[in-house]
């Protein structure tokens, strides 16, 4: 058996704020291969996004990290700022959420392009600036040479996002992890930037990580997905086993919150209920409160990741015929 | 940008003539008279007094020709008090002093202020971060007229390493001691503003970017994060500039430097009409240039500002 690419072992996340510690993840592991996609879905503050974050060492500075995470078989999880930065963009690189708001605003696109390729690449300013006009074309964005030289205000949402994968790309990483990436975008830019990650995968054949709350963008564009609630996995396999069979209550509640065209329905079906208190879950599963097959082991027995067939598994303690 | 700057300069005529106006009125509408403090001048000598200096005219024909020669001369007439030294004299003598410790408190305020807050911010809840807020908390409440004399007790009287006043042409051992009385409150401001400004820069997605390239810190924050962690510093450079001039006062009377901030106090007890318009006029014309100066560097800092 080989090495995945990625292994995340009982890894933690907490936060300590104000109001107490906040458990953004919770033992959350799972391994990914080289080349894989892999999506991460859940709704907002289901620890995703952190997740990532802890991946690159990128917390804020009230959070700390537990756990195992091994990239290449090396473990990298809280190692030193310096050590960190040597993988940082080179072998695991970043697209982030907001395009607005993640270029600085006071640098051209060039420059901060370039910087990549200079500092881990060791390319001068001039070779840097045309790797970046050649990925930029990559991205597809016209006439790239001159756009090097424009600031981020001078381009829209989408052309940002492109410039963010292209920046992110620049090194050729082994894994990208590309947390929301279409959310802050319009839907027909959306279609774009997801038809764009799929040209990649298979240009650079680097392993994705696609971290969404957007079910609909999964069903085509990853080959495994990953169900996550109040930081734990909740049910994981590939996405066909877990959009034809989901076998949890949270992913099926999930899907029948999903606007479809080709089924008539009066109404969305909504899960009731909030997204768990992070400062106090409980020591069972975190999805009791608004779970309908909520029953007596649920809150003080988190039930563990059990196959249901080949590589999917869940962590429930419902009858799996009563998931429907 | 050229026919920007044009502009602003032209808007700059109807301001200063706004701000000759306004304090013309107001000095022609105070009581009191630059010659009154003289006991037992007789009225006879007063009227004549008052002739040879023009006071007995109207007031329009008095601002009339005060704006004359000014614009026409460069004239801001005579000196009531000094009555051998016409205003251009005045601060042909003093204003040289001024803007030389004037310009090195500036320097020094930004240099130090602006170290202090990104060191601070940069290693945020440190020992560094901690005592850096305390060096500006303990600057900023110390007002200079409390300063100056400290700093001759210890640096003069104690240590007798420096001249406790005096200019001698500004020698560097007579220019240590104002600047640092002057500067210090400056760069105490300077280090507040930068360091808050900091932390919220360091705090945003651009820099979570920069970081995730794997850019060593200081290179985040030289590169990335100084410029725009610098623009609120620089909108406070400018009035900042002005102050150390006309705050200057405290400085030219403790350590007899001869700058004009003592002309400028001394002008408004004495009725010194001449002087008293003369450093107006100057200080308005230095704060409309200094922010102008402010409004470039933001347009050459900030690419989304563009003239």
């Amino acid at each position: 058996m080989t090495t995945p690419l990625l292994k995340i072992d009982d890894l933690s996340v907490k936060f300590s704020t104000p109001d107490g510690t906040v458990s953004a993840v919770n033992g959350l592991s799972f391994d990914l291969d080289a080349g894989e996609t892999l999506a991460i879905v859940g709704e907002s503050g289901s620890g995703k996004t952190q997740l990532a974050f802890a991946t690159l060492g990128l917390l804020a500075r009230n959070g700390r990290a537990e756990g195992s995470v091994r990239f290449e078989g090396r473990e990298i999880l809280n190692l030193p700022e310096e050590k960190l930065n040597a993988i940082r963009a080179e072998k695991i690189s970043m697209i982030f959420q907001d395009p607005m708001t993640s270029l600085n605003p006071f640098m051209r696109v060039g420059d901060q392009m370039a910087e990549v390729l200079q500092l881990h690449k060791g390319l001068s300013k001039r070779r840097a600036l045309d790797e970046s006009a050649k990925m930029l074309d990559a991205v597809r964005i016209p006439d790239a040479k001159s756009r090097l030289r424009m600031y981020p205000h001078e381009f829209s949402g989408g052309m940002r996002q492109r410039i963010m994968i292209a920046m992110s790309l620049l090194c050729k990483p082994k894994l990208l992890i590309a947390d929301e990436p279409t959310t802050a975008l319009d839907v027909t830019v959306q279609a774009q930037i997801m038809a764009l990650m799929a040209d990649i995968q298979r240009d650079f054949g680097a392993a994705i990580i696609l971290i969404t709350h957007d079910l609909g963008i999964v069903a085509g564009a990853c080959e495994r997905t990953l169900v996550m609630y109040g930081g734990r996995v909740m049910e994981t396999g590939s996405t066909d086993e877990v959009f034809e069979n989901p076998t949890h209550p949270y992913t099926l509640g999930l899907l029948k919150a999903v606007p479809r065209l080709d089924v008539p329905q009066r109404d969305l079906q909504i899960i009731p209920g909030d997204p768990p208190d992070l400062t106090a879950l409980p020591p069972g599963c975190p999805f009791t409160a608004r779970c309908p097959l909520a029953h007596e082991p649920c809150p003080k027995i988190m039930p563990k990741l059990e196959t249901v067939t080949g590589t999917h598994l869940r962590a429930c303690h419902a009858d799996m015929e009563d998931v429907t | 940008m050229l026919s920007y700057i044009l502009k602003r300069l032209l808007i700059a005529i109807p301001v200063m003539l706004i701000l000759i106006v306004g304090t013309f009125i107001l000095m022609y509408t105070a009581p009191g008279s630059p010659f009154a403090s003289e006991r037992g001048v007789p009225p006879a000598v007063l009227a004549n007094l008052e002739r040879q200096y023009g006071l007995d005219q109207p007031f329009i024909v008095q601002i009339g020709s005060y704006i004359w020669n000014l614009v026409t001369q460069f004239d801001f007439g005579p000196s009531f008090i000094y009555r051998d030294q016409d205003v251009n004299d005045l601060i042909a003598q003093g204003f040289p002093v001024t803007l030389t410790y004037g310009f090195w408190s500036f320097v020094v305020a930004v240099l130090v202020g602006g170290t202090l807050g990104i060191v601070a911010a940069v290693r945020h809840n440190t020992w560094l971060d901690y005592l850096a807020v305390g060096i500006s908390v303990g600057a900023q409440v110390l007002p200079n007229f409390v300063l100056a004399p400290i700093l001759v007790l210890v640096f003069t009287l104690w240590l007798g390493w420096l001249p406790g006043g005096g200019w001698q042409g500004g020698q560097l051992e007579y220019i240590i001691l104002p600047v640092i009385a002057l500067s210090t409150s400056f760069m105490a401001s300077i280090a507040r503003i930068a360091r808050a400004s900091m932390l919220e820069v360091l705090t945003s997605n651009y820099i979570r970017t920069a970081r995730a390239k794997g850019l060593p810190m200081r290179r985040v924050v030289m590169r990335h994060a100084l410029k725009p962690a610098l623009l609120p510093v620089i909108s406070y450079l400018g009035p900042a500039f002005v102050g150390m001039i006309t705050g200057s006062v405290v400085i030219d009377v403790y350590f007899s430097t001869g700058g004009i901030g003592q002309f400028f106090v001394a002008s408004a007890l004495n009725r010194d009409y001449g002087v008293m318009m003369g450093i107006t006029v100057l200080l308005g014309a230095l704060t409309i240039f200094f922010n102008l100066v402010v409004d470039l560097l933001y347009a050459w800092i900030d690419p989304k500002i563009r003239y």
